[in-house]
């Protein structure tokens, strides 16, 4: 549930130069040390352990951990999980935001909350729900089993589990930045004559292409990185239903810790990546903003 | 007079509105809806009872305390560091703030079996930061396989939270309430404990409770680092994926409806603090 944090943020304040709104400099030093050192034990720290334990036993031993057929299987896994589950909830982010901001219905604020709910829920609880759905002791598992179509521990199950904890990314990034937007150029392009399809293409689109950006970023990231949901509808079959996290806890509890740390980061540089996106979506956001 | 008028307006001129409205509902439905309540009808199997004793049992009532307990210093901490960290990225101007800026939401970024190997790997006894600290004083202080284990990862996926919430509250502060009251003769100290903290205590609760929300549930990270000894670091997530190993699917649908009610209840807080912090902002 990252509500606020996952927002698109527009231009910083501008530095307060008045003398009544600047600390004293002992508190300026006091501060800015426990925020860096803070920052630097929990953050800076982790990272360059991932990095020292992964090339701990030099270059050659690092790439080679990447030509493991095994560890090949997982990261296509991941990215083909992502590749499916990213443009779903894109859609849906889409359709949810128009739905929610151009209209006016019953029950409007409780499907706003709805969205909410993948965030709410622990990722072990939504692997869960899927087992009890799909798996041989669920609901409609046996008639799956009937029909030779296995849905837990394959990889239709890790693509739902990857679904449903990222449902929420785009879908809350777009609500308010069309609230913010309103309903006026929409309204304004109806009157010239436009389709509903011409409306979204050529008006709408342009104007929420920075927010849509944004949440595709942030529900990429989730889906590359999702362990606990995952993890319970994946059954751990090597080379089959192994994501990249996946594989990262399977070398990890075989101590193979030089080869659980080479894959850890791989998905490290994605993660810095996508804060790197992030950051330029944030600026040219805040630029076109400004242009405004 | 005319602010009803666009409502209506709108609700019939502008297309797409059976279409998007009818995808939204039917994707919500069945990918997050239908199967909670299968999950809810499942637990029904078991006799209330039973349900009570699956939940109530030595062993998972020592996973709650865990749990709900660490979770709930980790949120403080966050607290404690978010609003520190809020006002710095704010108000003062340093090289690499753009940088620590952009590093703060490492954790939603890094992958939860990431932070939990790296974290573990840190703490550890022969790590880089459990070795020195396994030296302090004749015990020595042990992180990684211990509650404290637990509560640093929890620290770091609650990280973001508080800073994100309380961060845009500080960007819109009016400067002249800290300037009244420098003129009134607050000293900076003052001005800061009676002014500018209680204009910020609704995002920061509201960050605080996202961020105990999100620990609760935590999986991924915690782990590893956990040791997970039952009784003692076994967190409850961990015990719903142990019983579901074992087969014992009544176990770990009587442990999920418990949590979920307690996730509901967090995303119900939640809702209404950010109600409350929005219509303080106005």
């Amino acid at each position: 549930m990252a509500a606020p944090a996952t927002r698109i943020r527009s231009v910083p304040a501008p530095t307060p130069t008045r003398p009544a709104l600047s600390d004293p400099r002992w508190l300026r030093g006091l501060l800015l040390t426990l925020t860096l050192g803070f920052i630097a034990l929990f953050l800076l720290l982790p990272l360059a352990v991932v990095f020292g334990e992964a090339f701990a036993a030099g270059v050659g031993a690092y790439f080679a951990s990447f030509a493991d057929p095994d560890a090949i299987a997982a990261i296509k896994l991941t990215f083909t999980a992502a590749a499916i589950a990213v443009p779903l909830n894109v859609v849906f982010g889409v359709a949810t935001a128009w739905a929610v901001t151009k209209f006016e219905f019953r029950g409007k604020s409780l499907l706003i909350t709805f969205i909410d709910l993948p965030f709410a829920i622990s990722p072990v609880i939504a692997g869960l729900i899927y087992v009890l759905m799909f798996g041989l002791h669920g609901w409609i598992g046996p008639w799956l089993d009937a029909h030779d179509i296995q849905i837990i521990f394959a990889v239709p199950g890790i693509v739902l589990a990857t679904i449903f904890v990222t449902v929420p990314f785009v879908a809350r990034e777009l609500i308010p930045l069309m609230q913010a937007q309103g309903t006026d150029e929409e309204l304004a392009a109806l009157t010239l004559g436009a389709s509903g399809w011409q409306i979204f293409r050529r008006v709408t689109l342009p104007n929420i292409r920075w927010g849509l950006l944004y949440g595709v970023i942030l529900c990429n990231a989730r889906a590359m990185g999702e362990f606990g949901a995952v993890s319970v509808v994946s059954g751990h079959i090597r080379g089959m239903t192994n994501t990249m996290p996946l594989h990262v806890e399977i070398l990890y509890n075989e101590y193979n810790l030089q080869a659980a740390f080479a894959v850890a980061s791989l998905l490290t540089l994605l993660a810095l990546l996508s804060l790197f996106l992030k950051s330029l979506v944030e600026w040219r956001h805040a630029r076109s903003s400004r242009a405004h | 007079m005319s602010t009803a008028a666009p409502v209506i307006a709108t609700r019939r001129i502008i297309p797409g509105f059976g279409l998007t409205l009818g995808f939204a509902l039917a994707y919500l439905g069945l990918v997050v809806l239908l199967p909670l309540s299968a999950t809810f009808i499942r637990s029904a199997d078991l006799s209330a009872a039973e349900w009570w004793a699956a939940v109530s049992s030595p062993r998972v009532v020592a996973s709650y305390r865990l749990t709900f307990g660490v979770s709930l210093l980790a949120a403080l901490a966050n607290v404690v560091f978010g609003v520190i960290a809020a006002w710095v990225l704010v108000r003062y101007r340093f090289p690499g703030r753009r940088l620590v800026d952009a590093l703060v939401d490492l954790p939603f970024a890094l992958p939860t079996a990431v932070a939990g190997i790296a974290l573990t790997a840190l703490y550890a006894p022969n790590g880089w930061l459990g070795a020195p600290l396994a030296k302090i004083g004749p015990e020595g202080i042990k992180v990684a396989y211990t509650a404290l284990g637990v509560w640093v990862a929890l620290t770091f996926i609650g990280l973001p939270f508080v800073i994100r919430t309380v961060q845009p509250v500080l960007e819109e502060l009016e400067p002249e309430l800290e300037e009244a009251a420098a003129s009134l003769g607050a000293t900076r100290l003052q001005t800061l404990w009676r002014v500018v903290l209680p204009a910020l205590r609704p995002s920061i609760l509201t960050g605080f409770a996202l961020a105990f929300a999100r620990a609760v549930g935590e999986y991924g990270s915690v782990v590893f680092i956990a040791g997970n000894m039952p009784m003692k670091t076994e967190i409850t997530p961990l015990l719903i994926v142990t019983k579901l190993e074992q087969y014992d699917y009544a176990g770990a649908t009587a442990l999920a409806v418990a949590m979920l009610v307690v996730s509901f209840a967090l995303l119900l807080l939640i809702n209404v603090l950010q109600l409350w912090s929005r219509r303080q902002g106005q």
